[in-house]
C-alpha cells in the first residue's frame, strides 16, 4: 500500500466554545511507531477519541487505509483495523483472562445467535479455532497461566499487558496506546518498551503512543508529535523534538 | 456446561414427556404448584439474560408476560374454535403450541420497541422506562374492551399441562445457556462489564442489547401464555408492577448471571408462600423477612460462590 495508513486532514473539534483540537494535520505510516505528547489538557486523548470514533471532528476528515472513517461508530472503526487501550484500564473485570481475549475475536466470528443455538459442526470448529488462537496469543505474552483468573484479580502490570493482548486479538493494522506506562516503576517501564517494540515487529502494525513518560517516548518512538492547546507545535524524530525551543518552553522545561 | 448440549436437550425433553405421563397420579394442588414453579423458572431465567448477563436492568417483565398471555389466550379463545371446530386432542395441542409461539413473538416485537430506548439509557433510568412500559401495557389491556377490559379474558381452555411447562422450561434454559456459553455470547457479558471497552473491541453493543431484549421478551411471552392457559382467566391486575418485582427478586436472589441459582430461587420463592399458607396473615411478613435475611447474608446471590465482581474503574 502506498501513502500513509492513517491520515488526519485539518481536523478541528469544538465543544461549545472550546476548541479542543485545531487544524491538526497528522499521519502515520504502515509499521511506524509514533508518539504523541503534550502537557495535560493539550488534547491528546481527544485526538485518540477522534480516531476511534468516540467523537466526530467538527471540521476536517480522517482517513484510514484510504477510507474516510470520521463518521463511523467506534465498533466499525475497530472493524477497519484500529484497536486501542485505555488510559485507565478498561478490561472486562468479571470475565476471565481467556474470555477477555475471546470477546475481542468477535469481529471475525462467522457464527451468531442461530449457530450458538444449533451448535452444529461449523460452530464447534470455530469455537475450537478461536480457543486455540486465544491460547496462542496468551502464550506469546506469558499470560497463559492466568487464563482462568478473573481480569480484576490480575496484578496491575498484567492487566496492562492483557489490555494490549485483547486489542491485538481484534487483528488491527494500527494500535493506539493511551498512557500505557502510567503507574509503572522503572523496571516495568523497560519491560513495556520492549513489549511495544515486540508487538510492532511481530504483528507488523503501526503504533500510536500517547505518553507522559519521556524515557519511554524518546526511547522507542521513530517520530514524535507535540500538542499544546490543541495545536501541533512540533513534529519530528526524538532528537529534534528534545532540542526544539517551542517544545522545551511548552512541555519539557529547561 | 456439558460437552454435548444438544444430546442433553433431547434427553431432557424425552424425560419431560415420560414424567408428564405420571402427572395424573398427582394431587391437583401439587400439580398446580409445580406448574407455577415451571412458569416462574421460564420468567426468571429469561429475565436473567437481560438483567444478569447483559446488565440491562429491566422492570418490565410482567409487561411482556401480559402481551404473551393476552396474545395466546385471544388466539385460543377466538381463532382456534373457528379454524378447527371439531378438533381432536392432537390438533388442539398443536394449536396451543402455535398460540404460545404467537404470544411469544408479539412480546418479542414489543421487546424491540422497549429495547430501543435502552440504547441511550443506563441503570436506574432504564429501570424506570421499562417500569413505565409495563404499566402502559397494563393500562392498555384494561381499556381494550374486546380483550375484556378490566375483567380480562375468562374461560381460557386449560391447555397448560406438565409436558408443555417442562418443555418450555428446558427450551428456555437451553437457549439462554447455549447463547451465553459461546464466543458470540460472551459479548453480552462484555456489554455488561464495560460498554465503552466492548465497543472498542468491535462489539456492536446496540445489537447485543436488542437481542437480549428480544429473546428475554419472547420467553416472558411464552410464560404468559402458559400462565393464562393454566389459570383459565387473566386480567390486567395480574401483570402489575409487583409481578415484575417478584421476577427481579428471583434473579437477584439466585445471583445475577447465575442460571442455576436463579432456577433454585424461582423454585424456593414459589414454594415458600405455599408452605407458609397455614400461618395465613403473617405469611407475607415472614416471606419479606426471609428475603431481607437472605439479602443480608448472601448479597451475591444464593448460589454464587464468588464475590460479586468489582464495578470497572470509571475515573
Amino acid at each position: 500500500m502506498n501513502g500513509p495508513l492513517l491520515k488526519l486532514d485539518t481536523c478541528t473539534i469544538r465543544f461549545g466554545g472550546l476548541t479542543a483540537v485545531s487544524n491538526l494535520d497528522f499521519h502515520i505510516q504502515p509499521n511506524e511507531l509514533v508518539g504523541l505528547i503534550g502537557p495535560n489538557g493539550a488534547g491528546k486523548t481527544t485526538v485518540f477519541n477522534l480516531i476511534t470514533g468516540v467523537y466526530q471532528p467538527t471540521e476536517g476528515r480522517i482517513e484510514f487505509a484510504g477510507q474516510p472513517i470520521s463518521c463511523m461508530q467506534p465498533y466499525q472503526i475497530t472493524g477497519h483495523g484500529i484497536a486501542r487501550t485505555f488510559q485507565n484500564i478498561r478490561l472486562f473485570p468479571s470475565l476471565t483472562v481467556f474470555d477477555n481475549v475471546r470477546v475481542a475475536f468477535h469481529l471475525h466470528l462467522l457464527s451468531g445467535v442461530s449457530h450458538a443455538w444449533w451448535r452444529g459442526k461449523a460452530f464447534a470448529q470455530e469455537e475450537k479455532e478461536i480457543s486455540d488462537q486465544v491460547i496462542d496469543l496468551l502464550r506469546i505474552f506469558n499470560l497463559e497461566n492466568h487464563r482462568h483468573t478473573h481480569a480484576n484479580n490480575l496484578p496491575y502490570g498484567d492487566q496492562r499487558r492483557l489490555e494490549i493482548v485483547r486489542a491485538l486479538a481484534t487483528r488491527p493494522k494500527m494500535l493506539l496506546l493511551d498512557e500505557p506506562a502510567a503507574g509503572m516503576n522503572a523496571t516495568e517501564k523497560v519491560e513495556l518498551m520492549n513489549l511495544i517494540q515486540f508487538v510492532k515487529d511481530k504483528f507488523k502494525i503501526s503504533v500510536l503512543l500517547v505518553e507522559h513518560d519521556m524515557q519511554v517516548v524518546m526511547g522507542i518512538c521513530q517520530r514524535i508529535a507535540v500538542l499544546d492547546y490543541g495545536i501541533k507545535i512540533a513534529e519530528g524524530p526524538p532528537d529534534q523534538i528534545r532540542s526544539d525551543p517551542k517544545v522545551i518552553e511548552a512541555y519539557l522545561g529547561e | 456446561m456439558l460437552h454435548r448440549p444438544k444430546t442433553l436437550l433431547i434427553f431432557a425433553l424425552a424425560l419431560a414427556f415420560g414424567a408428564s405421563l405420571l402427572t395424573p397420579q398427582l394431587n391437583p394442588y401439587h400439580l398446580d404448584v409445580i406448574l407455577t414453579i415451571g412458569i416462574n423458572i421460564v420468567l426468571a431465567v429469561s429475565l436473567n439474560l437481560l438483567n444478569g448477563y447483559t446488565g440491562q436492568f429491566s422492570l418490565g417483565h410482567a409487561g411482556f408476560m401480559a402481551i404473551g398471555a393476552y396474545g395466546s389466550a385471544a388466539f385460543s379463545l377466538f381463532a382456534t374454535p373457528v379454524l378447527f371446530p371439531h378438533a381432536n386432542a392432537w390438533v388442539t395441542h398443536a394449536c396451543f403450541f402455535f398460540a404460545l409461539l404467537l404470544g411469544g413473538f408479539i412480546a418479542a416485537g414489543a421487546g424491540i420497541i422497549v429495547g430501543a430506548p435502552s440504547l441511550r439509557l443506563k441503570g436506574d433510568y432504564l429501570a424506570i422506562v421499562t417500569l413505565g412500559f409495563g404499566e402502559i401495557i397494563r393500562v392498555i389491556f384494561r381499556n381494550v374492551d374486546s380483550l375484556g377490559g378490566a375483567l380480562g379474558l375468562n374461560g381460557i381452555p386449560f391447555y397448560t399441562n406438565f409436558f408443555w411447562v417442562a418443555f418450555w422450561v428446558i427450551i428456555t434454559i437451553y437457549m439462554v445457556l447455549a447463547l451465553v456459553h459461546s464466543s458470540f455470547g460472551r459479548g453480552f457479558l462484555a456489554v455488561r462489564d464495560d460498554e465503552v471497552a466492548a465497543e472498542a473491541m468491535g462489539i456492536n453493543t446496540t445489537r447485543y442489547k436488542i437481542i437480549a431484549f428480544v429473546v428475554s421478551a419472547f420467553f416472558a411471552g411464552i410464560a404468559g401464555g402458559l400462565y393464562g392457559h393454566l389459570k383459565s382467566s387473566i386480567d390486567p391486575k395480574g401483570f402489575d408492577f409487583m409481578r415484575s418485582i417478584e421476577i427481579v427478586v428471583m434473579v437477584i436472589l439466585g445471583g445475577m448471571a447465575n442460571t442455576r441459582g436463579v432456577i433454585v430461587a424461582a423454585i424456593l420463592l414459589t414454594i415458600l408462600p405455599e408452605i407458609l399458607r397455614p400461618i395465613a396473615e403473617y405469611r407475607m411478613v415472614i416471606y419479606s423477612l426471609l428475603l431481607i435475611i437472605l439479602m443480608l447474608t448472601r448479597p451475591q446471590g444464593l448460589f454464587s460462590f464468588r464475590a460479586r465482581p468489582q464495578p470497572p474503574n470509571r475515573a
